[in-house]
């Protein structure tokens, strides 16, 4: 009798032990699950000027998201863009974005719209991201329309925008003023995961 | 009691996990700095893969051809009667492609001595910074000339191999900052037939290049090969040239005056004979041109698809 009644009562305390473990555990993931990152998200530019169709992708992209406070992060070597013409690249890293002294373009904003993007649960959301572009030394606020789909294991961000060579102080040289498009458009599509514990 | 213990035993379990969730968030940024460094090779040591005359570093990027217009003029001493040395061109039109990222082979032929060249140029070690670090470009130019001209002595038997001359040289380049460049270039050259029994079969020379950027897309290039070999040093000048690259997307033109007025090494470098103090010096440009035969594999791939 004795040892039944003691059996039912550390039952019960096993199963709040369980609980509170469960609950702890929550906590603990959720704590974890705040911070999405990646170090092969994708950007990608693409511009079509008279006389050249320039176009050039970077897999090794950073990014890092914090689902709770909203904030939002890129960034991107520009020595890792690829062209199609070797030649391109160089000028490009060489003569329009200076990438010795500018080695990265940076973006720190945030989820305008957190409420409306539910991270925890699955599907599809627009989102407004706002915050500072620095692409060749130079910081311009930014304000663009992106979405988050958030599926199984990950968020994949993704975004698709123009950029003015002016804004970042670019120069195009005069004999190809006019043939190289002034405007940039710019592809931006990161497939975050969850930051694993150290 | 034993509530109390368990609650007690859940808190501080809790409490030991708890300070995982919460570290800065201000700066997810940081996330990134912990990479580990990776090796940052240079790259443009120079604009083409010549400084003016002589070669560089630098080989075009694997699948790309380069198609080089080179053109020597005559002596601006020569005054008004040859335009100031514009009525004699030396000419010269040449491929260089790159079959790989690191070797490049080169085709060409120079109207002076009816001159066909071919070259090999291979870099050996890239400079870098950062896990890996090396403060030099290294790389090796070979060619190969042969002279067509008809044989002035045809009284004797002349071998064909009478017309090769094999020219090799070791480029270490160093890129000091955005805008200067350095380049030894330590050169053989042997010539399996020479005019006179005093000539140099064997020539060494020692060239010194260099670049200095006057803006993004001009730079001033420098270039002088001193000749070691006796025979040749006493009878032939050194070569001395002052450039300038002009670089316009696709093309770059490389305009230059130069005592010299061959085109190709086993030319300038031990057949020099103008004297710059005398005004005996050559215009001449190259136009190169690059063409993308092969394009890198990420384009491949998505004009597959």
């Amino acid at each position: 009798m004795n040892s039944a009644h003691l059996l039912t009562a550390n039952t019960s305390n096993m199963k709040k032990i369980v609980i509170t473990l469960i609950l702890i555990n929550a906590i603990f993931l959720t704590g974890n699950a705040q911070m999405f990152i990646t170090k092969n998200g994708k950007v990608s530019f693409y511009s079509d000027g008279s006389l050249e169709k320039i176009e050039a992708y970077n897999t090794q992209v950073n990014s890092a998201i914090n689902i709770t406070t909203g904030q939002f992060v890129f960034k991107v070597l520009m020595k890792s863009f690829s062209f199609e013409k070797a030649l391109m690249q160089e000028h490009f890293n060489e003569n329009y974005v200076e990438s010795d002294k500018f080695p990265n373009a940076t973006f720190q904003g945030l989820v305008a719209n957190l409420n409306d993007v539910d991270f925890s649960a699955l599907g599809t959301y627009d989102a407004i991201i706002e915050g500072d572009l620095t692409i060749h030394g130079i910081k311009n606020k930014v304000k663009e329309i992106g979405t988050f789909e958030v599926k199984e294991g990950g968020i994949i961000g993704s975004a698709t925008f123009f950029v003015k060579l002016a804004d970042y102080d670019i120069s195009i040289p005069g004999a190809v003023t006019g043939k190289i498009a002034e405007d940039i458009e710019i592809s931006v599509d990161v497939d975050l995961k969850p930051r694993p514990t150290n | 009691m034993k509530h109390n213990i368990y609650s007690l035993l859940a808190i501080l379990i809790s409490l030991s996990l708890t300070p995982k969730q919460s570290f800065s968030q201000d700066d997810l940024m940081d996330l990134f700095e912990s990479d580990e460094p990776s090796t940052e090779y240079a790259y443009a040591t120079f604009k083409t893969t010549r400084i003016s005359l002589g070669q560089s570093v630098e080989n075009p990027a694997n699948g790309n051809l380069i198609f080089d217009i080179q053109h020597h003029f005559g002596r601006l001493n020569t005054g008004i009667y040859d335009f100031f040395g514009l009525d004699q061109a030396n000419t010269r039109l040449g491929f260089q492609y790159g079959i790989t990222d690191w070797i490049t082979i080169g085709l060409g032929r120079s109207s002076f001595e009816k001159l066909y060249d071919g070259s090999l140029k291979i870099k050996v070690i890239r400079q870098s910074k950062g896990k890996v670090t090396m403060p030099f470009s290294i790389s090796y130019f070979g060619d190969l000339g042969i002279n067509t001209l008809k044989w002035q002595d045809t009284t004797r038997t002349n071998y064909f191999s009478s017309r090769l001359t094999y020219t090799n040289q070791i480029l270490i380049a160093r890129k000091f900052s955005s805008s200067v460049s350095i380049q030894l270039t330590p050169t053989y050259i042997h010539r399996n037939f020479v005019e006179t029994s005093k000539d140099d079969n064997d020539v060494w020379a020692l060239g010194v290049g260099g670049r200095f950027k006057l803006s993004k897309r001009i730079s001033l290039n420098l270039e002088y090969y001193y000749i070691i070999s006796q025979e040749t040093a006493k009878n032939y000048d050194n070569s001395l040239t002052i450039g300038f690259d002009i670089e316009t997307g696709g093309h770059v033109f490389q305009l230059f005056f130069s005592n010299s007025r061959g085109i190709t090494e086993q030319q300038f470098i031990p057949e020099t004979t103008g004297n710059w103090l005398n005004g005996d010096i050559h215009f001449g440009f190259n136009i190169s041109r690059t063409f993308v035969l092969k394009k890198p594999k990420e384009f491949r791939e998505k004009t597959n698809l």
